[in-house]
């Protein structure tokens, strides 16, 4: 039951804190904490560290802001179509990528993502360096006009939501318990005799869709999409976010881009400080908390009250 | 004015050479990090940094210490394997019980100190590089002109390759060396110091990539993004090439880099993705890569 109050409790925060919040804020959060948690699919429970998840967040973001500003179509239309070619690509980028394994899987998802990367350099419909600016958020439905900060927080929101119910819907299902088996230990998963390819590329793909959907949301929020969005940095912070926060936990990856995006925003101003603090995190992360902040801190809470319950039953025998 | 395939020939020869120099850097790169993921099981995200310090090194002692261009050649890869010895025994040693993606990962963070301190300090807008004075002007071959400097890139950097082919291949620490990849715990069993071999390893692979950085100075402008521009294409060298070989790897480096100098000839606009074309093809043809072993 517990977990269910919290839930309700976290959901009651979500709705009433753009009122104690700037939103925009809360909203760039959301985005890249959806993107996280897509990403933490792949890495915390399937065992994958794919170095180019920029690739589908920044096309996806490229490819609805091109629907909404030039073919004019609804912001619905805008972010769907963006969740449909980041499928494809993670399809595509998926069949290459799961040739190989470990180190190497992520070498060729970083060098995919480049390519990406030089292809919206040169496309036209990317404008280059100025990007899609400007980008009309329309009115969702046809009903409510996005330009309302509120409507607009709100359906971030309710994307958000319905991201991070889809990723813990795979993880709680047969199909995440293989992913979690080819993460433990993939031969032995492949001698059970499940066919570990197909639910590799299954979970890219869902991934890479996921990631598409915050890329085109964030679109929706900062009406533009840029170079930067396609970046091999991108990819490098959210693999920090989800790092950062807990990889493996399902609501860690949240955490850590709530963190990485708050730093962001204070040291936006002070030059290249945000690289040099991301890399310091990333290596203290990597020697000395690998569990990330929620994973540390759920780790810890068992060890407690497990310590708890065991002095509980110690205590009839007075002996030592 | 003499043309092949309807291209004049002085344009088409001077992209080759070009190819060709980049090449060269793809070849010592891809070298030093197959040394490394050979005994490290690491895949060293920080060589890109690594190579750009090299270069600023380079830079730095010729503009505050008036430290020449040869003097700088011996200098900038002694720092730099000092420095890659360091990085190995206070923060590597710690990861190699663990998952090889971990390395990756932390290499990463150290690649992301690394170019944003020199961003922090120089800016991106690169500081030019005099070519030595021993190096300057060319040759004018009839068909082409060479520049003296950049036909020194090639050939300098053939002979490094060659020379830490022979030392692995012919020598006895070689031997060690390959023994040690292969495995590790018996080597140390025969008494060797396998500790201390991985060390100087980590140190060598981090020199070499300093090297290839001053070799590239007087080249491209000293710049604190090149290392990272440079870094994810030799990734996408290393996947085609497997790190099984040290000769497949050289050899994979050059001829990558001429076929991206080919093609800013003829259709300059895949020429920054025309590597990761090849990648794919790769992938789907020869997973393990051309010269690779394992999968």
């Amino acid at each position: 039951m517990r977990p269910l109050i919290g839930l309700v409790l976290a959901l009651l925060a979500a709705l009433a804190l753009p009122f104690a919040v700037y939103p925009f804020f809360l909203m760039k959060g959301l985005c890249f904490g959806l993107f996280a948690v897509s990403f933490n699919l792949l890495l915390g429970y399937t065992g994958l560290l794919s170095f180019g998840h920029a690739a589908f967040f920044g096309f996806a973001a490229y490819v609805s802001g091109h629907v909404m500003k030039q073919w004019g179509l609804g912001p619905e239309l805008g972010i769907a179509s963006g969740v449909a070619v980041a499928a494809v690509m993670g399809l595509l980028f998926g069949l290459l990528a799961i040739r190989r394994q470990g180190i190497y899987f992520a070498m060729v998802t970083l060098a995919l993502a480049q390519m990406v990367y030089f292809f919206c350099v040169q496309a036209p419909f990317t404008h280059g360096e100025d990007g899609i600016q400007a980008i009309p958020r329309g009115k969702l439905f046809g009903l409510v006009p996005l330009d309302n900060m509120y409507a607009l927080y709100y359906t971030v929101l309710a994307i958000f939501c319905l991201g991070v119910w889809v990723v813990w819907r795979a993880i709680h299902s047969p199909f995440g318990q293989v992913l979690k088996a080819i993460r433990e230990n993939e031969a032995r998963a492949t001698s059970l005799g499940y066919r570990t390819e197909h639910f590799k590329l299954a979970a890219f793909v869902l991934s890479a869709s996921l990631a598409g959907l915050a890329g085109a949301t964030k679109t929706l929020v900062f009406q533009l999409a840029s170079l930067t969005d396609v970046d091999w940095h991108t990819s490098g912070e959210v693999v920090l976010m989800t790092l950062l926060g807990g990889m493996g936990t399902p609501l860690g990856p949240v955490v850590g881009a709530f963190f990485v995006v708050t730093l962001e925003n204070y040291l936006a101003e002070v030059g290249a400080w945000v690289t040099i603090i991301q890399g310091f995190i990333f290596v203290l992360v990597v020697t000395l908390f690998r569990r990330g902040l929620v994973g540390e801190a759920l780790a810890y809470w068992t060890k407690h009250s497990r310590n708890r319950s065991r002095s509980g039953a110690s205590l009839p025998s007075p002996s030592a | 004015m003499i043309t092949l395939f309807g291209y004049p020939i002085q344009a088409l020869m001077g992209q080759l050479l070009l190819g060709l120099i980049n090449g060269a850097f793809y070849a010592v790169l891809s070298l030093g990090l197959a040394l490394i993921f050979g005994l490290l099981n690491i895949i060293n995200f920080a060589h890109g940094a690594q190579y750009m310090m090299g270069a600023f090194v380079a830079w730095l002692l010729l503009t505050y210490a008036g430290i020449n261009f040869w003097l700088s050649l011996i200098l900038a890869p002694l720092a730099l394997g000092l420095f890659g010895m360091a990085l190995e025994r206070l923060l590597l040693r710690r990861l190699y019980k663990l998952d090889p993606l971990y390395g990756l990962l932390l290499t990463f963070g150290l690649a992301l100190i690394i170019e944003g301190a020199f961003r922090q300090a120089y800016g991106v807008s690169g500081q030019a590089y005099q070519v030595p004075k021993l190096l300057q002007g060319g040759i004018n071959l009839g068909f082409m002109y060479l520049p003296l400097y950049r036909a020194a890139v090639v050939v300098v950097s053939l002979v490094i390759c060659l020379a830490t082919w022979l030392a692995i291949e012919k020598t006895k620490l070689g031997a060690l060396l390959r023994a040690a990849t292969e495995n590790p715990a018996l080597v140390q069993a025969f008494g060797v110091n396998v500790p201390v071999l991985v060390t100087g390893t980590y140190g060598f692979g981090a020199a070499l990539a300093g090297f290839a950085g001053v070799l590239a100075a007087p080249v491209y402008s000293v710049n604190p993004l090149m290392g990272s521009n440079i870094i994810i294409v030799v990734f996408a060298v290393v996947v085609i090439g497997g790190m099984g070989s040290i000769l497949g790897s050289v050899l994979t480096g050059f001829g990558l880099g001429l076929i991206e100098g080919l093609t800013k000839v003829f259709y300059p606009e895949a020429s920054s993705t025309v590597i990761f074309v090849i990648m794919a093809i790769v992938l789907l043809l020869k997973p393990a890569g051309l010269f690779g072993r394992t999968a």
